[in-house]
């Protein structure tokens, strides 16, 4: 056992951990995702998916609990990581010069921070109703609560918006390197798969973007009202 | 050709460094940055000052002993490229240029330019062999080996140990030198029956030497010498991954 938990916080040990929780956050921004776009599909629907979340508790909390064990280990793991990586150069070069790195991959402990933060902003805005304690208050013609009219009302604000765009882009730029780098360090990215898994890294973050800055550009053109 | 220097200067592991500032004239375009700096050094010697300490071997690219990092890359960062093999004609005329040792927490300065990369010794030490010793070599094609493994482990073998992987990082992490090592050894029959045992040792020595995580940003790849890709990093963690459960399953034995 004591062998076991010596390589597992070895230093792959640690990027495994990076790697898994990353995938499964990574997972779990598809499916948020998917889930919001039922917005352009109209109230009724969009406010019967938040109901039927809503119908299951266990499953709900389980989701909750399990997001915020995944989120503190990757962020444990980044936090590791970092202070070996610091450590490892005590003395930095006079002449800082970079090579082949994206700016992506050196900058992804910044636009986690920021994401991060942004995910904070997020729950306060739309699920604990830290921003506007009203918006928990919405209820549709069937009683429901009225997702769709909190949404519009949360993104009516040009500044939130402009917070959640933010946001995003670098979410985008954080996924466009952890999603390749996670199939890296889980040693998948080989052979004939490279080239396709870094092409569907840069997809994937771009769709991220694209598909969840919709919402708030369709609420601030008065697409969705 | 005439190049403005700017050198580290540092006279031992416990003193403090500073940059000293060189004027280098006469530069001939044909000569190796190596060879600039032997020339640099003769006038140091005539006026009677210390010449600039830097290791060299070969000087014809395959030992790895050359370990510098100029204008912020190693051995100048163009590819396939020691600095023994890079040529003054590649720098204009008139240039500043900033020289530097490598800089990691497990390259301590010894002095100047020169480090101490006896920590790569000690990651090969603790698992970079085969621990066979049959006398002589059999009969070439006895162990039929597929022509692309053996190309791949030719690959992984050529990494020459200069560690400039480490100087390009930005984490210091001396991955695709491990890599290199335990590729080249896990991909032959040979070294494959010692495979799992050796990645968890070796990884384990990397740790302890105290070089930092890979970070997948592609530097150490680009700036090698020997041209050893990303990929075999990829193998690296994929090996350790799979060692890691094969021993921890095995280890009430």
């Amino acid at each position: 056992m004591n062998t076991l938990n010596r390589r597992c916080s070895s230093s792959l040990g640690k990027k495994y951990v990076m790697a898994v929780t990353g995938l499964a956050l990574f997972g779990f921004v598809v499916a948020h995702m998917v889930g919001n776009l039922q917005i352009f599909l109209g109230r009724e629907i969009l406010n019967g998916y938040g109901a039927f979340l809503k119908s299951k508790p266990l499953l709900l909390w389980g989701a909750r609990l399990g997001l915020i064990c995944l989120v503190s280990l990757h962020v444990w793991a980044a936090i590791r990581l970092t202070q070996d990586n610091r450590a490892a150069r005590p003395v930095a070069y006079a002449v800082q010069a970079s090579i082949s790195a994206s700016y992506a991959s050196r900058t992804m402990l910044m636009s986690g921070l920021i994401v991060a933060s942004f995910i904070v902003f997020h729950l306060m805005h739309f699920t604990l109703g830290g921003v506007d304690p009203e918006f928990l208050e919405f209820r549709d013609g069937a009683g429901r609560h009225d997702v769709y009219r909190m949404v519009v009302a949360g993104f009516s604000t040009p500044i939130v918006s402009i917070f959640y765009f933010v946001g995003m882009a670098l979410l985008c730029l954080h996924l466009s390197h952890g999603v390749s780098a996670l199939f890296q360090s889980l040693g998948l990215r080989t052979g004939h798969w490279v080239r396709a898994i870094d092409l569907f890294a840069k997809a994937a973050a771009l769709t991220i973007f694209v598909g969840n800055c919709s919402i708030p550009l369709a609420v601030l053109i008065g697409l969705l009202k | 050709m005439k190049l403005t220097l700017k050198v580290w200067r540092q006279k031992d592991g416990d003193s403090r460094g500073e940059f000293a500032t060189y004027q280098a004239n006469d530069i001939n375009p044909d000569m190796s940055f190596l060879e600039m700096l032997d020339e640099v050094n003769e006038s140091l010697l005539a006026r009677g000052e210390e010449p600039i300490a830097f290791d060299s071997d070969c000087r014809e690219g395959i030992c790895g002993a050359c370990s510098m990092v100029i204008n912020g890359l190693p051995h100048g960062g163009r590819k396939a490229t020691t600095a023994c093999q890079l040529h003054m004609r590649l720098f204009e005329d008139g240039e500043t240029v900033t020289v530097e040792p490598w800089r990691a927490r497990a390259f301590p300065v010894v002095r100047d330019l020169i480090v101490d990369r006896s920590g790569f010794d000690r990651i090969i030490q603790a698992g970079g062999f085969v621990s066979v010793s049959t006398g002589g070599a059999q009969d070439a094609n006895v162990i039929p080996i597929p022509k692309p493994d053996a190309e791949l482990a030719m690959d992984a073998a050529q990494c020459i140990g200069c560690g400039a992987c480490v100087a390009a990082c930005k984490n210091a992490s001396a991955m695709l030198f491990v890599a290199a090592k335990v590729s080249h050894l896990a991909i032959l029959p040979q070294g494959r029956v010692e495979k799992n045992r050796r990645v968890l040792r070796m990884v384990e020595a990397m740790d302890s030497e105290g070089f930092g995580n890979c970070t997948v940003t592609g530097s150490c790849e680009a700036v090698c010498p020997k041209e050893i890709s990303l990929n075999f990093i990829t193998r690296l963690n994929q090996e350790y991954a799979v060692a890691l459960l094969k021993s921890t399953g095995q280890s009430a034995r």
